[in-house]
């Protein structure tokens, strides 16, 4: 088992008061928490925290906790004894075993003789998971598979992480940040208690092309001058295939060119739109013939694009 | 449409779910969640209707204020004040990602 020091996570002393531990959390959670904090690091900061806390807010666990000693964070140990005989681990022993999990056992009847208090229901955990997906999956409407390494109870109440696998159908109205509930996949729970909830939360990566807002999707159309100028019909990729785009003479960089029904698709079934914003690229080299061009260009223009300057 | 408890569903804003199916899925109470729906973090589908049915994403925002109940020991009052602030930080960062989508890529 590999040790935690819940006093360093906290940032106070072994010999912190109950006050001074609970004024520490309180710091640490809204600096750290995962729906306050914009840091992505928040979440497992504030993990550590929070598992420090419910242990030493609690005198019993506390107890037993500072009676394991002090050994360096991540350095692996092994209980006493008589832990073993509280928790009925016989010759399988702790060593796959959480720290968290071995407190969270304590509070909820884990671990038998003087620990074995509650007997209400304890619902079980619920358990959130990151799905990556890309447009392209939402678009399609692929299945993806899932790993993730969720607790499974043994007979005395000890959390063992076990690997699991799970596949789910992306639907075509998926959003950034839509979660998936899967009722009941969570942590088991104790004394009749339901089992908790898997959420699937899907995080949508960033795309070289596309940039979604809503359902309408974004999407960057350089053009040369002369066709900008000129008129011009191109080509654009959309996630169901490249269509054909006719920009009008006289196009200007900014101009937002619709097309319908090129975004992405909607719960009631409607689908937004692909918006290809002009862009107007100059090449950064010319020839020698297409300097003379565009010197004769110059000199039979009477184009000023700065007359509001006047 | 009702969401039965046993399902696996997405949370989005099509489906529906009744008031108590909030507070089983987040473990708070039927009056916790009135507080949420008294200052507009949650709001009913037809608030005409006799039966008010809500749309099953606001499932992420009752666990939300489950968790910061739970983690921050919040009052019924500061829980509601704090969902609000945060509703509103997601719609500010909404539109700020809205706005760079149409802006475009800087070169």
């Amino acid at each position: 088992m590999k040790f935690k020091d819940y006093y360093e996570a906290l940032g106070v002393e072994r010999t912190a008061t109950l006050a001074d531990i609970k004024k520490a959390y309180r710091k640490l959670a809204h600096k750290y928490h995962p729906d306050v904090s914009a840091d992505p690091d928040s979440e497992a900061k504030f993990k550590d925290v929070a598992e420090a806390y419910a242990t030493l807010k609690n005198p019993e666990k506390r107890e037993a906790y500072d009676n394991l000693g002090k050994h360096p964070a991540g350095e692996s140990f092994t209980p006493p004894p008589d832990w073993q005989q509280h928790f009925h681990t016989g010759e399988a022993g702790l060593d796959d075993v959480d720290l968290a999990d071995l407190f969270s056992a304590f509070g909820r009847g884990g671990g038998g003789g003087g620990h074995r208090r509650q007997s209400f229901p304890v619902p079980g955990q619920d358990y959130e998971i990151a799905a990556p997906v890309t447009l392209e999956q939402i678009h399609r409407a692929d299945q993806i598979e899932l790993s993730a390494e969720l607790p499974e109870y043994d007979a005395n109440g000890l959390a063992h992480r076990v690997p699991r696998t799970f596949q789910i159908t992306i639907p075509k109205s998926a959003a950034n940040g839509q979660r998936l509930r899967l009722a009941g996949k969570g942590g088991p729970g104790f004394n009749g208690g339901r089992p908790g909830d898997l959420y699937v939360s899907l995080v949508l990566q960033p795309h070289p092309l596309y940039r979604p807002d809503g359902r309408d999707l974004y999407l960057d159309l350089p053009l040369a001058p002369w066709e900008a100028v000129l008129g011009a019909s191109v080509h654009v990729p959309t996630l169901a295939g490249t269509v054909e785009l006719n920009v009008k003479p006289g196009t200007t960089a900014g101009q937002k060119l619709r097309l319908a029904k090129r975004g992405l698709a909607s719960a009631d079934g409607s689908v937004g739109a692909l918006y290809a914003v002009v862009r107007i690229e100059v090449p950064k080299t010319v020839s020698a013939r297409e300097h003379e061009l565009l010197e004769q260009l110059a000199a039979a223009s009477n184009f000023n694009p700065r007359t509001h300057f006047a | 449409m009702s969401t039965p408890l046993s399902e696996s569903v997405w949370l989005n804003d099509v489906d529906v779910c009744q008031v108590e199916y909030l507070a089983e899925v987040s473990g708070l109470s039927i009056e916790e969640i009135e507080d949420l729906i008294d200052t507009d973090v949650i709001k009913p589908v037809d608030a005409g209707t006799p039966t008010r049915m809500f749309q099953l994403r606001y499932v992420v925002t009752v666990k939300t204020a489950r968790r910061l109940r739970d983690d921050f020991e919040l009052d019924r009052r500061g829980l509601a004040l704090a969902l609000s602030l945060l509703q509103r930080i997601d719609e500010l960062q909404a539109e700020i990602h809205a706005t760079k989508a149409r802006l475009g890529h800087p070169r």
